[in-house]
Formats: structure tokens, sequence, C-alpha cells
């Protein structure tokens, strides 16, 4: 096989983001979050705010979050990151600082921090990953799980009478003034992650706008704790969580669509 | 002399506070503590500083978290139901070495309570509280120039050690108006090259208190304990009144001193020998200048505000040996210089042995 060096090569299509370390993910096969940490990257890079960029980690799968990035970062207790972000953006206007959430962390024991969060108009952003169950401690039921969902709390699914439904995290924070971009969007197919990342994009683009709280929701796969194939649990996806969890924009403040409207003709140019 | 201002105990923390370099401060309404909150939503924004007033104590102290790992001084103020809640955010802080004062004007409890002064939340704030292994100095200031002067220390201290320091006040003094001196402002702060303040020109910076194999762990857990040594060696403060020819000594801290110190004085009156030893920091506790009291000394009557609780670190720093009495009062009733001396004079004539 001939080896060849980069400086060999005519132009390099895909590269590692500056903003995202040469450290092992630790994810399972098949799960969305890596997924979502390159999108991230990718936007910080892109938007040139690699030396004003803080992740403030959750509880849960994605504990390691500081690891993965190549920006400051930090822990946040349970539920807690949009309480620590505040203070950050409070005493430090000029940083940019985003949690990073699953759905046990924000949906359950952190709904407190991120609704008056939200309520207060935080100039943060928060990206919440919502695979409908608790990941990393083995599968347990989730704010999110779906009725009927098999999770290890709820052996012959999930029942209403029992455990409740699930929380549509955007519809609910959408009704709150202050904030200013709320969407769901998913990653189950590239066209899908595409439009991911734009809407990630336009919350970190909130926030440098000082415009208020920004908040997007990422469907994503869970193939071992739900039990599937990757693959399967793709289509699973599509299938259950999608008339769940419809997609789209559930909150666009005026100055918001404006900034999402100079995009357009930038791209028309 | 100085200029003096009368002013009340709450109102002295938050002052104190403000001249020790305060930058943050995130607080939750809750009796009797809320002249703090309320002084600080005027003072704050008056300085250029941050107050947020949170949804929680949970978000108060984890607030505190963030605004620490920006580099900044910052506080919250409490009462002990809200310092419970606090506990694991307190946790953290220490596990992730982020300095920051927690001032609790303890109030009567469990449970909820009332809102009399109380000393019941011994044990949470001096042992440490929170899950895991960690120490948190405590500061019991027993005066309202205290209550300043200690807040103001206890920013210092936090900073020096990079750990959460408490000033443990209870709600009597919280309400207590007094003569104060006002103190100088703390003009320069310590750098902090750790704190997060965006990569720029550094490699990132990360703070945490997470090791995902436990192997990694104890490093970490022993260069915290290496910490709390050096404070038990370096920070141990204690007022020592009258010891020089007692035959009994009254040991109590923050109000319930207040109350010895007046029946020190009437029990000397009467002829009684009486001294007081009243500890500043409950963490690190004095017990070496105890243990060398108890090498002459026979008889120690402890006065606090809770049900035995800080009688038992008197116990373990005089020995078995000694005779340890105690005379309180719990869930918010003041405890009176005539029921102390009381037991001066119980302690007294009982003999030894007997």
């Amino acid at each position: 096989m001939t080896k060849f060096s980069i400086s060999e090569l005519d132009t390099v299509l895909y590269h590692r983001p500056e903003s995202l370390e040469d450290y092992p993910f630790h994810f399972c096969p098949g799960c969305g979050h890596g997924i979502v940490f390159r999108l991230i990257a990718e936007i910080v890079d892109e938007l040139n705010i690699k030396e004003r960029a803080v992740c403030v980690a959750c509880v849960g799968c994605s504990v390691n979050s500081y690891h993965y990035f190549n920006f400051d970062g930090l822990e946040s207790a349970h539920g807690r990151a949009p309480a620590v972000a505040t203070a950050i953006k409070r005493c430090h206007p000029h940083l940019v600082p985003f949690t990073y959430q699953g759905d046990g962390d924000l949906a359950a024991i952190g709904t407190a921090e991120i609704v008056h969060a939200c309520a207060r108009g935080e100039n943060i952003t928060t990206i919440f990953v919502n695979n409908a169950v608790y990941g990393m401690t083995g599968g347990q039921m989730a704010p999110t799980t779906l009725v009927g969902m098999y999770s290890t709390s709820t052996p012959g699914g999930r029942k209403p009478s029992l455990s409740g439904y699930p929380i549509r995290v955007c519809e609910m924070l959408s009704t709150l003034d202050g904030t200013a971009y709320v969407a769901r969007v998913s990653v189950h197919n590239p066209a899908a992650v595409r439009k991911t990342k734009q809407a990630i994009k336009l919350a970190f683009r909130t926030q440098l706008a000082n415009l208020g709280m920004s908040l997007v929701e990422v469907l994503s796969p869970c193939p071992v704790n739900w039990r599937l194939e990757p693959v399967k649990a793709l289509e699973w996806l599509v299938k259950h969580m999608l008339p769940q969890y419809p997609l789209g924009e559930f909150k666009v403040i005026e100055a918001v669509a404006a900034l999402k409207k100079g995009d357009r003709l930038c791209t028309k140019k | 002399m100085s200029k003096k201002t009368l002013m009340a105990g709450n109102i002295a923390i938050a002052e104190g506070a403000i001249l020790a370099g305060c930058q943050a401060y995130f607080g939750y309404p809750i009796t009797p503590q809320n002249e703090i909150l309320e002084h600080m939503s005027k003072r704050m924004p008056e300085e250029g500083r941050v107050f947020v007033q949170t949804e929680s104590e949970l978000a108060a102290i984890n607030m505190v978290y963030g605004a620490a790992a920006a580099g900044c001084r910052a506080m919250t103020s409490t009462s002990s139901p809200g310092f419970s809640l606090e506990q694991e955010g307190i946790s953290y802080m220490s596990g992730a070495e982020l300095p920051g004062v927690i001032v609790n004007v303890m109030r009567g409890g469990p449970g909820l309570g009332n809102i009399g002064g109380a000393q019941g939340d011994y044990f949470q704030s001096a042992k440490g509280g929170g899950h895991g292994d960690y120490r948190v100095i405590n500061l019991a200031p027993a005066s309202v120039q205290e209550m300043m002067d200690l807040t103001m220390l206890a920013f210092e201290l936090a900073d020096k050690y990079r750990n959460p320091v408490v000033v443990l006040a209870d709600g009597f003094l919280g309400q207590a108006m007094e003569p104060v001196v006002m103190r100088e402002p703390v003009t320069e702060l310590p750098s902090k090259p750790w704190a997060i303040t965006g990569a720029l020109g550094r490699a990132k910076n990360i703070i945490n208190s997470f090791e995902m194999d436990p192997v990694n762990f104890p490093p970490r857990v022993k260069l915290l304990l290496r910490k709390f040594k050096k404070m038990r060696r370096n920070e141990v403060r204690y007022e020592g009144l009258n010891l020089g020819d007692a035959s009994l000594v009254i040991v109590a801290y923050g109000s319930a001193s207040r109350s010895a110190l007046t029946a020190m004085k009437m029990a000397r009156q009467e002829g009684i020998p009486v001294g007081l030893l009243r500890p500043i920091t409950l963490f690190p506790f004095p017990y070496e200048a105890l243990s060398n009291l108890a090498q002459r000394i026979n008889d120690f009557l402890v006065a606090e505000l809770s049900s035995g609780q800080f009688i038992e670190d008197v116990k373990l720093a005089v020995g078995l040996d000694k005779r340890v009495a105690l005379v309180n009062q719990y869930g918010g009733v003041p405890l009176l210089a005539e029921e102390i001396l009381e037991a001066i004079e119980k302690m007294i004539k009982q003999p030894v042995g007997g």
C-alpha cells in the first residue's frame, strides 16, 4: 500500500476541527453524541470563538466533554449546568459558555435550573441531547422515555398510570419570554445532521449577538440501551421519536430571524 | 479612635463581603438572613458587581461554583434548611478546588424548624456535611464586628487554600445591632491562572472533580488532605478569657459564647474562678488549646444552642477522664446567662466522681 503524507495531497477535504482534541471518545458504537461534539467543534472554529468558548459539562454520558474540546471547560453537578453557565456569563460577558446536557440531567434533576435560566433570559447556549434513556447508568427510564418504551426501570414498557408521560422540552421552554431561539433537530441521517449544525450555529450566534437564551434539542440514538443494532436504532428514532418529538423551530425571536435572514442572503451571493 | 457605624449583623456580613472584593453574590430568600440578600441586591449593582436572586439554594451554590471557577470572589448566604441543600455544591467545590464563601445564619431545626437563632448545623458544617472526604474552614463570629471581619477573612482563606469557607453565624447575631469599625477595602485580589477565563494565549483550563478510573482518584484526595492538614496547622483561631486561674472553663462559640461571657462574670462575682474558651474556627477545631488546658483543669462546661453536637469535639479534646457537662438550648430558643450560671454552680457543688 502506498503511503501519502498530507503535504503531497492537493487539498485536505476533511480534518479534525481545531477545537476538537485528539482524545478518544468513550461513546458506545452507534451513539449520536460524537456527531454533536464534532459539530460544536466545527462551529466554534467557524465562528472563531475558541478563545472565548467554555463548555459546561453535565453528569451522564457527556461527563467528559471538557476532555474532547480544545478550549476551557468545567464540570457541573447533575442538572446544575445552566446555573454554572449563568454565573460564568454574568462574571465574564465576553466568554461564550454553553451547557451540554442529556435528558436526565436537563429534563429531570435539572428542570428548575434550565427553566429559570430561560426565564431570566440568560445569554447562554444549551445543547440538549435527547436519547430517551439514562445512558450512563445503564438505560433507566428518562423524563423523555416514550410511552410503552422499554427501559431497565420500566420492564413492561413505560406505563402512564405508573410513571406518567414524556416531557417535550422545546415546547415547554419556548413559552418562556426569556428564550430567543429554541429548536429541535436530529442526527438520524446526513441531511438531519446538516440541519443540526445550522441550528447549533444559530444558537451560538444568538448568544454572540446578546439576544438571550438559545437552546437546541438534538434527538440522538442510543443503540446499546435501546437494545438495537446501530442502523435499526436510527430507524427506530425516525419511526417512534419523531412523532413524539417533532423537529423544527419552536421559538425564533425577530432579532434571531434577522440573523438567519442575513445568512440566506449571504448564501445566495 | 476609628469611627463606628451602628449596624445589624446581617448587614455587616454583606458590607464585609463588599470590602473583601466579592465580585458576585447569589442568594435565595430565607429567614433570618434576608437582609443580606436585600442589601446585596442594592449594593452589588452600585459597585458594578454581579447579583442574582436564584430559584433555589441549589442554583445559588452552583452559581458560586461557576463564578469561582471563572476566577471571581463569590458568595452566597442562607440559613439552615438552605445550607442543607447546598452541601452537594460545597462538596463539588472542595473536590474541584474552588474558593468561595458560604454564609449560614443558623436557625432552629430539624425540618422547617423556626426562624429563631440556633447552632444545630454544627455537624453538617464543621465536619464537611456533603458527600466524600473533604473539610471546609468554619469561622464562627460572636459579634457584629466579627460578622464583618470574619467574612473578609473567609474570602482570604478561601483563595489561600482554593477551598470553600463557611461563615457560621446564627439568627440572633444576624439581627443584633452593634457599633462596627469599618475596615479598609481589599484592593488587590490574587491572580488565578487556573481559572476559566477563555483559552486566550494559553493552553485550555479544566475544572473538575471527576476521575473515570478509581485508581486516579486517591492522589486527588491526598492533595486535598494535605491542604486540610495545613489548615489544621495554620488556621486554628480561638479566644481565651480568664484561663490563668480558672478551675472551670466554659467552652462556647457564636451567640452562646456571649451568654457564657456574662455567666463567667456573674460566677466570678460569686467568687467562682471561671474561664471561657471560645473557638473562632470550628474547623480547624482548637483541640490542642483545649487539651493543654485539660492538663490542669478538670471541669469543662459546654454551652451550645444545639442538642449536644459541639460537646463531642470538646470531649475529644479534653479526654475521657475530665468532667464535661452540657448546658444548652435548641430549636430557636436563646440560652440565658442565668441558665449557664446555674449549670456552673451545680458542677462546682458536685464532687468529682459523684
